[in-house]
């Protein structure tokens, strides 16, 4: 009977009924929608359900096996600490739309068909757009339109590919796609829109930081990891995956370094850690996969607290921007606290969760020979403390007090974070029941002398480095600044050329316009005298 | 949804004093030599050669962030417009 019930529904319809629920009652039905929807996870057996025939497709809506369920069970986390974190806000549009989208996410994470995917790709983006919008600016309204074409472009190269696949295969299953055929290169690009692959990615950058304080929390944990989630699916082992990786983990941290608004800062981390993942993906062997299943269950728990921590900022001050606070830790010692937890744990410290998931993607790396990308994650490792280890707490908490006296953050964005850190410690500590649900059998064992050692020489000589370039003065200060990416030839470049070309066109009208007026007399004493 | 008031004065914290920020990096300078050293306590099993260097990690950690704030910083000379850019 539970099998009949796709679990993203749980959430979808739910989200809706809420509607209907006055005041308090409704934040306590909506909370009881994740634990309802993670318990029957719990309930599940691996296989195939809820399978309904469609249009001569037979579409499979709840397909349970490890990868699925490992995102199953992330999903309902992140959406249930998201829904705690947002309780204080009375915005029903932002709280009916984040948990529609976190039901189409994970809709999308048990869908067994391309078709199923296709329907819950889209519906991710139509509802987590409200996110950005519900800050009811201009700007947002244009962000989010921006937003919209890009994940909805997504959505269109994934049916389309998936319908080439379908008739080249007779068959609708979401399972290996690999690039032997047209169909498998468009889907691996609408994956890598949503995955934000390099040149495909400043979507992420330009949305993610304008959203709401609450909407950017659920937006962090949902679209990127799904994409994750549908590229281990599709395309593990495909080792042009290794390298995209690579430059994911890259060039993001060199933007992330000298960007000045912390909640973009985090972005570009986000960035960079999906490259960590991809690249599993890409060598795609059971140590790999696991890594990136494992990095990307502790990344959303980490990254949700990193993105809360600034969000409470954003929340007590009205900014969000490096060149504009410091000192906050006196009057928010509590966020600071948490916020530094989420920070040790993206930087991998030992006892933190970063620690014990990202080193399985790395010995993967150099198990199978890749020595270039080792060492590239190995610079991102490092890079990855500066900006979000460092940067984020350090300009945020620390640095120039700007004499902010704020309250502390609400009690339950205070809770949200303090379960989110728990769960950081926790797996750090005691990885085990991490590794019990990852997609294959754990031979791996992060706590060795030589690990340990390594990964704390890495990080405090990378410390050591932002010590010395702050006492030089060398470090570059956070400045009111926009920095300049890839959207760049989309929002500046591609419309002058369109203004350019139409002013042209304007001019010619007009010129011909004119000669007619003249009449054809003129235009030839015109042209012979 | 702002609640800030920047016209208060909190008392000093440790944090504050100037000789606070002397003290922290010289307990991160002590760190850092005691990690350095402690390759020369145990056995290592690496997969690539270089990673049996002496302080082979402290090396890297230190040269490449070094290398890339100043090579950041360099960016900025070409990506880093007014805040109003878009506007």
């Amino acid at each position: 009977m539970i099998e009949a019930l796709p679990p993203g529904l749980i959430l979808i319809v739910g989200a809706f009924f809420s509607l209907a629920i006055p005041g308090r009652a409704r934040q306590v039905f909506m909370l009881a929608l994740p634990i309802l929807g993670f318990w029957q996870l719990t309930q599940l057996e691996h296989g195939l359900y809820a399978q309904i025939d469609l249009f001569g497709q037979t579409l499979t809506l709840l397909r349970v096996d490890k990868l699925s369920l490992i995102f199953g069970y992330i999903f309902f986390i992140a959406s249930a600490l998201s829904l705690i974190f947002a309780m204080h806000i009375r915005d029903s549009v932002q709280q009916v739309a984040g948990l529609a989208y976190a039901g189409a996410a994970i809709g999308a994470v048990f869908a067994g068909d391309l078709i199923s995917l296709f329907v819950y790709w889209e519906l991710t983006a139509i509802t987590s757009v409200f996110l950005i919008w519900a800050v009811r600016t201009d700007k947002a309204l244009r962000v989010g339109m921006r937003y919209l074409l890009v994940q909805v472009g997504s959505g269109v190269l994934l049916l389309t590919g998936a319908l080439i696949l379908i008739h080249e295969t007779g068959s609708n299953t979401f399972g290996h796609i690999g690039l032997d055929s047209l169909g498998g290169i468009l889907i691996l690009i609408s994956f890598g829109t949503k995955a934000a692959f390099p040149l495909l990615h400043n979507w992420l950058q330009d949305s993610y930081p304008e959203a709401t304080v609450t909407g950017t929390v659920f937006l962090s944990a949902f679209t990127t990891k799904l994409a994750i989630y549908a590229l281990a699916r599709g395309y593990a082992g495909t080792e042009i995956l290794v390298w995209i990786g690579v430059v994911m983990t890259a060039f993001p941290i060199f933007f992330a370094v000298i960007e000045n608004d912390l909640r973009r800062v985090l972005t570009y981390s986000l960035n960079n850690q999906l490259g960590f993942m991809v690249v599993g993906i890409g060598i795609g062997t059971e140590l790999a996969i696991n890594g990136a299943a494992a990095h990307a269950f502790a990344h959303i728990l980490y990254k949700a607290l990193l993105f809360m921590s600034m969000g409470a900022v954003l929340f007590r001050t009205g900014t969000v921007k490096g060149s504009e606070l410091g000192g906050l830790y006196k009057s928010m010692p509590w966020t600071t606290g948490l916020c530094i937890i989420g920070a040790a744990s993206i930087s991998g410290f030992p006892l933190f969760s970063g620690f014990v998931t990202k080193s399985m993607i790395l010995t993967a790396a150099s198990e199978e020979g890749y020595w270039f990308a080792w060492a590239v994650l190995l610079f991102a490792s490092a890079g990855v403390f500066h900006h979000s280890g460092i940067k984020i707490p350090f300009f945020a908490f620390f640095a120039h007090d700007r004499g902010y006296k704020v309250k502390e953050a609400p009690w339950n964005m205070l809770v949200a974070m303090g379960l989110a850190a728990a769960l950081c410690i926790y797996i750090g500590v005691y990885p085990d029941p991490l590794y019990a649900i990852l997609p294959y059998p754990v031979d791996y064992v992060p706590y060795t002398t030589g690990h340990v050692i390594s990964m704390l020489q890495l990080l405090a000589f990378a410390a050591l480095a932002f010590a010395v370039l702050q006492r030089t003065g060398l470090y570059p200060p956070e400045l009111r600044s926009t920095v300049l990416d890839s959207d760049w030839v989309y929002r500046r470049f591609i419309p002058r050329r369109i203004k350019g070309f139409v002013r042209c066109l304007a001019e010619a009208r007009d010129e011909l316009a004119r000669w007619g007026q003249m009449g054809l007399s003129a235009l030839l004493d015109r042209a012979f005298h | 949804m702002s609640q800030s008031d920047k016209s208060g004065d909190t008392p000093t914290r440790w944090l504050d004093r100037p000789d606070s920020a002397k003290k922290i990096c010289w307990a991160l300078y002590v760190l850092c030599a005691a990690l350095f050293f402690a390759d020369a306590f145990y056995e290592k099993h690496s997969h690539y050669a270089v990673e049996d260097w002496f302080g082979f990690y402290a090396i890297f950690g230190f040269v490449f962030s070094i290398g890339l704030v100043l090579s950041a910083k360099e960016l900025r000379r070409l990506v880093m417009r007014k805040e109003d850019y878009y506007d």
